[in-house]
């Protein structure tokens, strides 16, 4: 209905890519039997494939050809991938050239991406047919027999000769034609996955009335801290220019504002999401001792969402911190979950501490929480809190106001601050290394 | 070869009715579950009269502004436009607060605020890169540029994680990708799409592991970060899905296509739970966000429509723009929301 202007054509926009010959010429100087990449026979599950190449020795080849480093190298092989020139033999989902000993094979030019044929869907439907997952096969009847009808008969026919000429193939060709076809359609037409339907169906669901009835409960409850429905005291900044709402709000005030603490008791995510909430629950753990569980989220939490290179090295400190047998801040959780995240932290990735982390978490919300807010600590802080008076500025305070608007504190400040902040308590935080200490003592003794 | 032809077209046979009684079924389950309709929410009290005004005009951009997005102090925003440039603004004081970044080609189509609020991530014609923000107004922002996502069409959006270190982006080549910013590798890959994705958001969940997806299928894929599966999937527009946007519970989200509605979808309930549209409005929506109990969508036919969540109607109709709205979001705290439009500014 609208124009779309904005929006290339998808395949016109792939044709048009005048890179993808010079990609080209450069796979074809790859397979120069003289200077370019010398293929071996290599076994895969049982049966040997031939001309495979690992990919470490293509990331050399391009390195030393184009005279780059070896992380360009790798990005570039990386497009050969993304395109269809090159495929794997493991993992051949994941559309990326891996710098190690993982096996790839150059594409037919029958599949290059420039021929001029457009991914048919006909062609996907039979492809379809012949060798992917049984369970696939199911679902996609739907769409074939909407879209093909009239091309049914055809397809089958289409169908029943490839089939029969694949069995006379033999089988280390068939391999490798299948692997070939397999990878043009995973760059150009991603597989639906349809156990899909299967999962759906068995998926637990809710009934509408009573979905309905929790998004008009969340409503109620959060009526009065939206601005559209409810004043915001003082005021609006974009209404009245003064930004004084910003400022009493700010990540680090002594004193929070009444609606700001209000919020914190509506559940513990809004506790934690808050920054000055935390700290404010971080006092009331203090009291009680029970501070490692919540130190525990907190560090699960910088795992997750951390760079990748840093991951070992916090797991790492996370084990001998919270738990290995005998650790200073020892976290007490089911031995089942236990055991799996320690099992876990031998290969550890970004999400190896979800199930104890979730444990945790339900475990703060079910019991930590509701203490919290019974407590002296949270009393305190409502009473303490501030119910800033509504500004009514005249129409020549506003006037002043528009001309006088505060700039502000740029983030980047702010960050460092925290960062800062940050490394101050965990410098007090950290628990005394009683051994060291002792062999220090004994040292100088 | 004979027998095998015949068991193969039995085989087909069988199939094709399996797979046919097994998506009714899931329909019918789906139906089962949906006892009311909005017969909750007529007990609820209508919304009075809305006042909104344009509080600030950005003017700045030399072309048309493709995408904006908030920093979480509230009042800082970013944006990109057709001319290639990128601009960090402090709306409040309306002062552009970074030399703008000019891009090397004019594709910038997805622009997003790190939540440190010491970063920018653009996306450029198939590449995403992150600019690290400094106080230093004479730094050349381009030379400390940091390459991080790679896909094989457009990057339609982006946006960061829960920390300045993961990047989400969604393309027209049908994927969408988890980045990791410091090292530029792939993270997590997400296939399921069978036409071009143009929109994503993160879902404010405790967990905070998933994420919506919108495209050109028109369907709506809710995906799970960790595993790379799409856990649900929602096919009731008619047209592209522009624009998806989690209701801040985290419960349910809501999409704006081509074919001028926008709906609200519940992921408990796995169901359209309502569709916000009227017999006047033809034109597309481009974007949607929403507030407590109200959803904002901006539209191709220059306007922006305001409606009330849960009862379905119309609040207030909002006009300003002399071109197509092609971005809106509500600020972190809610206190106001942004427009960019084709007509080069943000309101």
């Amino acid at each position: 209905m609208t124009i779309r202007t904005a929006r290339p054509d998808r395949v016109q926009h792939f044709r048009r890519l005048h890179c993808l010959k010079k990609l080209e010429a450069i796979v074809v100087e790859m397979q120069d039997p003289k200077s370019g990449l010398k293929g071996s026979e290599q076994k895969l599950n049982v049966t040997t494939i031939p001309h495979v190449i690992a990919g470490k020795d293509i990331i050399a080849w391009i390195a030393n050809k184009m005279k780059i480093t070896v992380e360009e190298a790798q990005a570039f092989g990386t497009m050969f991938v993304a395109y269809g020139y090159i495929y794997a033999l493991q993992n051949h989902k994941k559309l990326v050239m891996c710098n190690d000993s993982s096996l790839y094979r150059f594409q037919t030019p029958y599949f290059w991406p420039t021929q001029k044929w457009v991914a048919d869907d006909t062609d996907y439907e039979l492809t379809f047919f012949n060798f992917l997952h049984p369970f696939s096969k199911q679902a996609h009847y739907n769409r074939l027999h909407k879209w093909l009808f009239h091309k049914w008969d055809f397809i089958v026919m289409q169908a029943t000769e490839q089939y029969k000429a694949s069995r006379e193939r033999k089988k280390p060709d068939r391999v490798v034609f299948d692997c070939q076809e397999r990878a043009y359609w995973i760059v150009n037409r991603p597989p639906v996955s349809n156990m899909f339907y299967q999962q759906a169906i068995m998926r637990s669901k809710v009934k509408s009335s009573v979905s309905l009835g929790a998004l008009v409960k969340y409503i109620t409850t959060y009526k009065n801290h939206d601005p559209f429905l409810a004043p915001c005291l003082p005021s609006n900044p974009w209404q009245t220019d003064n930004d004084s709402y910003w400022n009493l709000n700010m990540r680090r005030v002594d004193v929070p504002t009444k609606m700001r603490v209000e919020r914190w008791s509506f559940s513990l995510f809004e506790l934690l999401t808050d920054l000055r909430g935390r700290d404010d629950f971080k006092i009331f753990l203090k009291k009680e001792f029970s501070g490692e569980n919540l130190a525990f989220w907190e560090a699960a939490e910088e795992l997750k969402w951390g760079t990748a290179a840093s991951m070992s090295t916090k797991a790492e400190t996370i084990f001998k911190t919270f738990l290995a047998p005998g650790a200073p801040r020892w976290i007490n959780i089911d031995g089942r979950t236990m055991g799996l995240t320690v099992k876990g932290l031998d290969h550890p990735h970004r999400y190896v501490l979800e199930a104890a982390q979730t444990h945790v978490f339900l475990l703060m919300k079910k019991d930590t929480f509701f203490r919290y807010l019974k407590s002296p600590v949270y009393k305190d802080i409502q009473k303490k809190s501030l119910n800033p008076q509504p500004h009514n500025f005249s129409q020549a305070q506003l006037e002043q106001n528009a001309q006088n608007r505060s700039p502000g504190i740029h983030p980047t400040i702010l960050w460092k601050q925290e960062e800062e902040e940050k490394a101050k308590a965990a410098a007090a935080a950290a628990p005394v290394d009683v051994k060291a200490m002792m062999s220090k003592i004994d040292r100088k003794k | 070869m004979a027998t095998q032809e015949v068991q193969l077209n039995e085989t087909l046979v069988h199939l094709k009715t399996e797979s046919e009684s097994l998506k009714s079924k899931l329909e019918e389950e789906r139906a089962k579950l949906h006892d009311v309709e909005h017969q909750v929410a007529e007990k609820v009290e209508g919304l009075g009269q809305f006042v909104m005004k344009t509080r600030r005009t950005l003017k700045g951009h030399g072309n048309k502004v493709l995408c904006m997005d908030w920093c979480k102090d509230k009042r800082r925003i970013v944006s990109s436009s057709q001319d290639g440039k990128v601009i960090v603004w402090d709306a409040f004081t309306t002062n552009k607060q970074e030399h703008a970044v000019t891009m090397p080609c004019t594709w910038v189509m997805a622009c997003a605020y790190a939540p440190s609020g010491c970063a920018v991530a653009c996306g450029l014609d198939n590449k995403c890169s992150v600019y690290p923000l400094s106080l230093d107004k004479n730094e050349n922002l381009a030379a400390k540029k940091k390459s991080v996502a790679m896909h094989t069409n457009y990057l339609s959006a982006c946006s960061f994680t829960n920390s300045d270190m993961q990047i989400l982006t969604s393309s027209g080549d049908g994927t969408c990708a988890l980045w990791d910013v410091e090292s530029g590798q792939l993270l997590q890959s997400f296939h399921g799409h069978a036409a071009d994705v143009l929109c994503l958001d993160l879902a404010p969940s405790e967990t905070g592991n998933t994420f919506v997806s919108g495209g050109c299928d028109k369907k709506a894929n809710v995906w799970d970060m960790r595993s790379g599966q799409c856990i649900q999937s929602f096919e009731t527009h008619e047209s592209d899905i522009n624009s998806v946007s989690y209701y801040p519970s985290g419960d349910a989200f809501a999409s704006g296509s081509d074919d001028a509605t926008c709906r609200l979808y519940d992921l408990r309930a796995d169901r359209e739970v309502a569709i916000y549209s009227k017999e006047s409005i033809i034109f597309g929506v481009s974007s949607v966000d929403f507030s407590l109990r109200l959803l904002f969508g901006g539209y191709n036919d220059y306007t922006i429509n305001v409606w009330d969540v849960l009862k379905g109607t119309r609040v207030s109709i909002l006009f300003g723009h002399e071109n197509r709205v092609s971005t809106l979001r509500v600020s972190p705290d809610g206190t106001a929301f942004c427009t960019g439009s084709w007509d080069h500014t943000l309101r």
